[in-house]
């Protein structure tokens, strides 16, 4: 039986792992992977606490997390693909044009 | 059918003057005249046929138009009165005012204002009727002031001149004078009965104290005197001539001048109460009637002759209301009318011959030129002097016979003297004008010329009228026209005395005498030995030029009344532009200075403030809007800091420890 510390732990390094991807790489591609990856670190904690719990509704929730992961997966790609027509680039920074 | 034709009366020349008043401009003069005309000519009809039905019957009869004002136990219709008074009334101003009418057209012929001249006049019979017609005192005075509103509009009917603007405005305002007087009758009379018809008041007239009725007739008599230009407010109707000829015929001679007559006659029953009242009256008719003569005994303006003739013969009328001699006062109203406006037509005729002169003494020799006229004239004067048998004669010797049967020496005299004294007058003015050596200045003997037909026509009605005009009234307190009035004025020589035929005789004799006596004086001054008249003139320089100056009345009014007023007017002026209009100035600077005050306080302090906020603001703006650099990244790191610093504080909040105690413990 694998404590529920261990779920809580590796959840939380994936969940770092991937904030600091979207923190400090500038490709718009590996950015949209490391939301992904906290996504999936939400969804490990979601499963553990239900299976905690006795209660089925973290893994629905889950299932809907993972759902909706997919559909921003897809909204996220086109958007790049339209901004690397323009710039012929994926790079975050130079998508700054959205201030004062 | 009776209630129609007495509605239809006064609604003719109404329609008349509201068609040519709001039309009159649309269509040519000779639609105007004919409505004028005609319009009176059917109501004198109907005024023929009411009048036939009332002799027939007997019956005092009213004719409710509408209920006119009413609430509480206040009740006042526009309603006529037909009583044989009324019906003498009607027949005089309708008649009288239809052959004026018809004279117009051709005395006005070609004037500037034609249809505005036709208006005036419809509006006049109008409002003279209502006057007469009316049952109550309301209706009365709406044709009191309609008729004085029309008077002014006719003698300032040229009205681009000085002198006659002058005298309409006096006309008016010596007439407020009077209505004043009336009003405040009106106002007593309401506050006695609680009612303003005619009928009740009268029937209750016997009720009254002597001292109110005495204060009702003295108030009444005020309005009479302003209206009937009686002393002391007689000074307008001289001046009325400036209005055109037949103007001063219908207005200032036949009809409107005598309202006052009528109204003290239609009131007799509250005289009767009031012997002071009746004495001030008979005493005011008696002093006018010679001071007014004694002025037209030198005047030379023809019209003013005929003036100062009119106020005298009022004069008489209002003597005669005096001494309760009500029927003689109608009378001498019915034929004054007939000769008075036969002469103001004749003197018309001669003015329109002589392309508008009116002095006498550029006139002279004009019975040749203007045999009608002429002989017009010569009836008009026999009359109103009183020479038998025209229609003069008999009023004016019932007035006399009846002042002296009933002891009143002292009016008798009065009255007597104003006789002769007329006599004279209107024969000077008849020597003067037609008689002698021709006076008339070249350029107007050049366009010399008989009046037209249509003027001679109504003249020749006149001169008839004023033959046989007498004759309803014959013999002396026992005519025909006593018996018609009767009812109305009470019995003519009230307490029936039973006067000798030998007396009356007489009396009529002594007139005669007068009346030649003045008729001979003018003969032999303007005929036989015309120098003796300014040889006399010049042997009394102080009485002539007194009566010359009409006794300086006018100027001791100006100087007495005008001129005091004008000055008051003139220290309200000066008040007004010094001191109103300095306290009105003051206020506008005060505030002109107070929103120059706002102004730099709001454009220095209060837009200081608000610029300073903003640049403040902006400012602020300016320095904070770095945080907005567009990376994402630093959007993510910004956020990501937020929830470290957000799930602390929930912690601290949770357990009152460090987040790292949890995860220690």
């Amino acid at each position: 039986m694998v404590p529920l510390n261990a779920y809580v732990t590796v959840s939380a390094i994936l969940f770092m792992t991937g904030l600091i991807g979207v923190l400090i790489r500038r490709n718009f591609i590996i950015v949209l992977m490391a939301i992904e990856i906290m996504l999936n670190a939400a969804n490990i904690n979601l499963v553990a606490f239900s299976h905690y719990l006795h209660s089925m509704a973290g893994q629905v929730v889950a299932l809907f997390v993972i759902a909706i992961a997919a559909g921003e997966a897809a909204v996220g790609l086109a958007i790049i693909i339209v901004v690397f027509r323009g710039k012929i680039s994926t790079n975050v920074d130079e998508m700054n044009l959205l201030k004062w | 059918m009776f209630d129609l034709l007495v509605v239809l009366i006064p609604v003719l020349p109404l329609l008349a003057v509201l068609v040519n008043g709001l039309l009159g401009h649309r269509y040519s003069h000779g639609v105007a005249h004919r409505l004028g005309w005609g319009s009176v000519g059917l109501s004198f009809g109907c005024a023929i046929a009411v009048f036939l039905s009332t002799l027939s019957t007997g019956l005092t009869r009213e004719v409710v138009v509408y209920r006119w004002i009413f609430g509480g136990d206040l009740t006042i219709n526009l309603a006529f009165l037909v009583d044989p008074l009324t019906c003498v009334m009607m027949l005089v101003v309708t008649g009288v005012g239809f052959l004026i009418h018809v004279y117009s057209v051709g005395y006005m012929h070609g004037e500037e204002g034609f249809t505005r001249f036709f208006t005036y006049m419809n509006l006049f019979m109008v409002s003279m009727l209502l006057l007469v017609m009316g049952n109550n005192y309301l209706v009365l005075f709406i044709g009191w002031e309609g008729v004085g509103l029309c008077s002014y509009l006719l003698i300032g009917y040229y009205y681009d001149r000085v002198s006659a603007a002058k005298a309409a405005t006096k006309a008016f305002v010596v007439n407020r004078i009077g209505d004043a007087g009336f009003l405040v009758a009106i106002f007593l009379v309401f506050v006695n009965f609680k009612t303003l018809d005619y009928t009740q008041v009268f029937a209750q007239a016997g009720q009254l104290s002597t001292a109110m009725a005495t204060a009702i007739g003295l108030c009444l008599l005020i309005g009479a005197v302003g209206k009937s230009a009686q002393l002391p407010l007689y000074t307008w109707l001289p001046d009325a001539m400036e209005g055109p000829t037949p103007v001063s015929a219908l207005i200032h001679a036949a009809t409107m001048v005598t309202a006052g007559v009528y109204m003290i006659v239609r009131n007799h029953a509250i005289y009767d109460m009031a012997p002071l009242a009746m004495t001030t009256v008979a005493l005011v008719g008696g002093l006018t009637a010679v001071f007014a003569a004694t002025i037209g005994l030198v005047q030379n303006d023809i019209k003013r002759v005929l003036a100062y003739s009119t106020v005298s013969q009022l004069g008489y009328m209002f003597l005669a209301c005096g001494i309760g001699a009500y029927t003689a006062a109608i009378f001498h109203l019915m034929t004054h009318a007939y000769f008075k406006a036969l002469l103001f037509l004749s003197a018309g005729s001669v003015i329109h011959a002589l392309s508008g002169e009116q002095d006498v003494r550029k006139m002279g020799g004009l019975r040749s030129k203007l045999p009608w006229t002429h002989a017009l004239f010569l009836i008009g004067t026999l009359a109103i002097a009183g020479i038998f048998p025209l229609a003069g004669f008999w009023s004016k010797d019932e007035i006399l016979a009846h002042a002296f049967v009933h002891r009143h020496y002292g009016l008798y005299a009065i009255a007597a003297i104003g006789a002769f004294l007329t006599a004279f007058y209107m024969f000077r003015l008849t020597y003067l004008t037609f008689y002698g050596h021709s006076r008339v200045e070249p350029h107007a003997a050049a366009h010399l010329h008989e009046s037209p037909a249509i003027m001679i026509g109504p003249l020749v009605v006149l001169g008839a009228l004023s033959i046989v005009g007498g004759f309803p009234g014959v013999p002396p307190e026992g005519g025909w026209l006593h018996h018609f009035l009767g009812p109305v004025v009470g019995v003519a020589g009230r307490g029936g005395e039973h006067v000798r035929v030998g007396l009356v005789v007489a009396l009529m004799g002594a007139a005669t005498g007068i009346a030649l006596l003045g008729w001979g004086l003018a003969h032999y001054l303007y005929s036989v030995r015309p120098d003796t008249a300014d040889r006399w003139a010049a042997e009394a320089p102080r009485v002539y030029s007194t009566l010359r100056n009409k006794y300086y009345v006018d100027e001791v009014y100006d100087a007495v009344f005008v001129e005091p007023t004008k000055r008051l007017g003139a220290a309200w002026d000066w008040f007004d532009r010094h001191v109103i209009d300095a306290v009105v100035r003051g206020v506008g600077r005060l505030t002109e200075t107070g929103s120059a005050a706002s102004t730099w306080f709001e454009k220095y302090v209060i837009y200081g403030v608000i610029n300073v906020t903003g640049y403040a603001n902006h400012l602020a703006a300016w320095s904070w809007r770095k945080l907005q650099s567009g990376m994402v990244h630093h959007y993510a790191a910004i956020i990501v800091a937020g929830l470290f610093i957000l799930v602390h504080l929930i912690l601290i909040w949770w357990t009152g420890s460090f987040a790292l105690g949890v995860a220690a413990r």
